[in-house]
């Protein structure tokens, strides 16, 4: 029956050869592999679960009065879109679990691309040939920040107002071209025409994920066609690929694991409450509440913008707030431009042009796991700073104190974390055989009193023992019936 | 999971059951496909505890809960089927370079630089006259599905222009009855010392760039030491009045810290001092709130005695 179907879309689209290939791609067996896949399978949800949102969600700035079954705000004049972010919260069945699911959905979806990208950072797996693919990933990293902030906009509450209202100031704040930018955005000055929730909203809903779905579609192209990295190991060279086929062995865990990710994203969206509009309220332009935090991803972001001292440049009849064009313009824009030339700077650095599909241990290359750990704790650093105000109360210190902690912390703790992973990654090169096991030593008196000291016998576990791989040819000559008979994955009869 | 299929042909010999590149588990298969045959069967009780959830309106914990089982019992099925019964390597696939054989790089390389057609001198003249033209094209359509977005910002000299087309001017005008956001008059005796409110001008509540700070720091007579100086007519009865937007990012200058005097940005904790002519103390805000000179009538109603003397808000590039 199989076999017929095969042939059937065989004889009119040729699949068979290429087929053959695809399905015998080889997938390493390293669980870090797996942080892409939790990426992937987030935006999966986020997919679905954005869809069942888009069939109640009313994205109008239109005042109406709310008569939900939400008690507390009956009665009240309310934006459309807010009404109806409650209605779908409270009025819609399995509303709230797909609400919330899609939020935590899009907080792990970041979250797994960042850990994602630091393992291939910190492995050098951008290396020649796969600078491309770092590339798309990095514009796929902005793309989600972009799209989550867009996202938490659209209920209209108090929380993602006042965001919007700062995202206005920040776009106000570009020097010449600012003001027009913001104008033409809003459909005026702060808070417009009330066009801004139908625009993000076609934004959130449609070009972004467009966009995230084409390039998406060229990472894992890209894949594909370059072949993964690997760790080095028995019978791994810059030659092969060791590890899992794509069918059945591959494809079987990864749909698990598929169903492993739906799993945690609609447990966390039933049981772990996040943000919750209806106690925030209607946004209003004049209201604020007390301790306002972005979503984790924008974090780094707001604490930049904290520390900053108040530069503001004023002269020639023109104002620069560069207390707001540095920290929320300029700091973001170099970190990305950074990190999507960081293959080309590094290979310049070290006039290494070769291929490498071979991966470093992080220790083995100091100087880019130093520049790594910098980074991550730059970022770490005004990430916390966006909690001040939080943290002042928490430690009972003064506010003032606190930011200037930060101010100094920030630029200081970066230099303080490149040269302590660079001074870790030299002692454990330096270190012989590090991270296994010791065997034990025996010691024993012989008659005459003497003492001798051997090492023990070798215990399972000791040392890594790897299996030999077996080969697959990926191209079967057909021509040839004894090499097509001869080739293809093992199979478990009993 | 047997396969006997004599016609395979990407069969190689099958594994017997001592081959170490199973899973020790793998050496009794029935019990590892009942384990995951099970667990199959528990993610399906779990999918139609979800429908059952979703028929009774149950709570969103209840849906959540079903929804999770399922997933996690048809996950595990699948991951254990695909650990302990599929084929396990490692298996290797030979890979090569990307780049092609010299031979072919010249002979694509020369159709792309080789095939100008007819031997014309100014090639290179039509090739930027091509990418100029991609260029102006490029920006024709860009203009005007930029530009149809919204209005240009009015500038500073047009003093009339509406709040919507200005980062100028706000509805506060000399005579301008100060009123809460539900429209009720502030009269002189309304706060107390150390109360604020928050006001607009009469016909404007809740806008955004006309929310104005009052308060009341003393029971009578000016405040002149509390606000710089030329500034002294500006306040009245002991009543102050700011603009309450910040000016480092436009959020609403919300808490109000009676003992210090002193007004919060809950946004990023800029500190504004009211009895010093809310001068910024600390954090990122570079300016004072703009100050609105108030005075009373006869009948105790609070006015505006003239508008805003500077853009409010936060900074931009056409800001004197």
């Amino acid at each position: 029956m199989i076999d017929k179907t095969l042939n059937w879309v065989d004889d009119r689209l040729g699949i068979a050869k290429g087929g053959r290939t695809f399905v015998d791609k080889i997938f390493p067996d390293h669980w870090s592999f797996m942080l892409g896949e939790i990426a992937l399978y987030s935006f999966v949800i986020l997919l679905g679960t954005g869809v069942f949102l888009t069939l109640y969600y009313i994205p109008s700035g239109h005042e109406i009065v709310y008569h939900g079954s939400y008690i507390p705000l009956r009665g009240q004049h309310v934006s459309e879109a807010y009404a109806s972010s409650v209605d779908l919260s409270f009025d819609v069945r399995t509303g709230l679990l797909m609400r919330q699911a899609h939020h935590w959905a899009a907080d792990i979806f970041l979250g797994a691309i960042a850990v994602h990208m630091a393992r291939v950072f910190f492995t050098g797996a951008f290396r020649k040939p796969r600078e491309f693919n770092w590339i798309v990933g990095t514009l796929m990293l902005i793309l989600g920040i972009v799209n989550g902030f867009l996202g938490y906009s659209l209920p209209d509450d108090l929380v993602s107002g006042t965001g919007i209202r700062i995202a206005y100031s920040i776009i106000e704040s570009i020097p010449l071209v600012g003001s027009y930018l913001g104008f033409f955005l809003f459909g005026g000055n702060f808070p417009g025409t009330g066009i801004i929730l139908e625009r993000f909203y076609i934004i959130h809903v449609l070009i972004v994920p467009a966009i995230i779905v084409g390039l998406l579609a060229a990472h894992l192209g890209l894949l594909v066609k370059q072949k993964h990295t690997q760790f080095p190991g028995k019978g791994k060279t810059e030659h092969n690929v060791v590890g899992s086929p794509m069918f059945p062995t591959f494809i079987a865990k990864t749909t698990g694991f598929l169903f492993m990710s739906s799993a945690v994203i609609f447990g966390l969206g039933g049981f772990a409450q996040i943000n919750p509009i209806w106690q925030f309220g209607q946004y209003q332009p004049y209201q604020i509440s007390y301790a306002v935090q972005p979503d984790w991803y924008m974090g780094w972001l707001d604490g930049a913008l904290r520390i900053m001292p108040s530069w503001e440049w004023v002269g020639w009849g023109h104002t620069i707030p560069l207390e707001v064009f540095l920290p929320a313009v300029v700091f973001p824009g170099l970190i990305f431009n950074i990190l999507i030339v960081w293959p080309f700077i590094e290979s310049i650095y070290t006039k290494d042009h070769r291929y490498h599909n071979l991966l470093d241990r992080p220790r083995d290359r100091p100087k880019r796991t130093a520049a790594g750990a910098a980074m991550l704790t730059l970022l770490g650093a005004v990430f916390f700073a966006s909690s001040t105000d939080v943290m002042a109360n928490f430690f009972q210190l003064p506010l003032i104190d606190v930011l200037w902690f930060f101010r100094f912390f920030v630029p200081l703790a970066p230099i303080v974390a490149y040269y302590i992973t660079f001074k870790i990654c030299h002692e454990m090169i330096a270190a012989e055989g590090i991270g296994k096991r010791k065997r034990a030593l025996v010691v024993s008196r012989s008659t005459e009193g003497a003492y001798s000291t051997v090492e023990s016998d070798v215990r399972p576990g000791d040392d890594h023992e790897e299996l030999e791989a077996i080969p697959v040819p990926t191209f079967i000559d057909t021509t040839d019936p004894e090499l097509a008979t001869a080739a293809g994955v093992r199979r478990v009869i009993r | 999971m047997s396969d006997q299929n004599p016609k395979n042909n990407g069969s190689q010999p099958p594994a017997t059951l001592d081959d170490p590149h199973l899973q020790p588990a793998t050496k009794n298969p029935e019990r590892m496909e009942t384990l995951a045959a099970v667990a199959i069967v528990i993610g399906m009780l779990g999918f139609v505890a979800f429908i059952w959830a979703y028929w009774v309106d149950a709570n969103t914990q209840w849906q959540a809960a079903a929804l999770t089982v399922g997933m996690l019992g048809l996950g595990a099925g699948t991951i254990a089927w695909g650990k302990y019964l599929m084929p396990q390597g490692p298996f290797v696939e030979e890979r090569h370079d990307f780049h092609s054989s010299d031979a072919e790089r010249e002979s694509f390389n020369a159709a792309i630089t080789g095939r100008g057609g007819l031997e014309v001198k100014r090639r290179g003249l039509l090739l930027s006259l091509f990418a100029a033209g991609g260029g102006i094209m490029t920006m024709a359509l860009l203009i005007p599905g930029v530009r149809s977005l919204g209005p240009k910002p009015a500038a500073a000299a047009d003093t009339q222009a509406p709040t919507d087309n200005s980062l100028f001017t706000t509805n506060w005008k000399k005579g301008a009855k100060l009123v809460t956001v539900g429209g009720r008059e502030v009269k002189v005796d309304d706060l107390q010392v150390g109360g604020i409110l928050t006001v607009f001008p009469q016909g404007h509540e809740g806008s955004s760039p006309d929310q104005v700070v009052l308060i009341r720091l003393q029971q009578f007579g000016q405040v002149e030491k509390m606000v710089p100086p030329g500034r002294k007519d500006w306040t009245v009865a002991g009543y102050v009045a700011y603009s309450k937007l910040c000016t480092h990012l436009g959020c609403p200058v919300g808490l109000y810290q009676e003992k210090t005097e002193q007004l919060v940005c809950p946004c990023h904790q800029s500190i504004f001092n009211v009895n010093a002519g809310a001068v910024p103390e600390f954090g990122p805000a570079p300016r004072p709130l703009p100050q609105l000179p108030i005075t009373v009538d006869s009948s105790g109603q609070i006015l505006a005695d003239g508008g805003f003397n500077q853009a409010v808000g936060p900074g931009f590039w056409e800001r004197p």
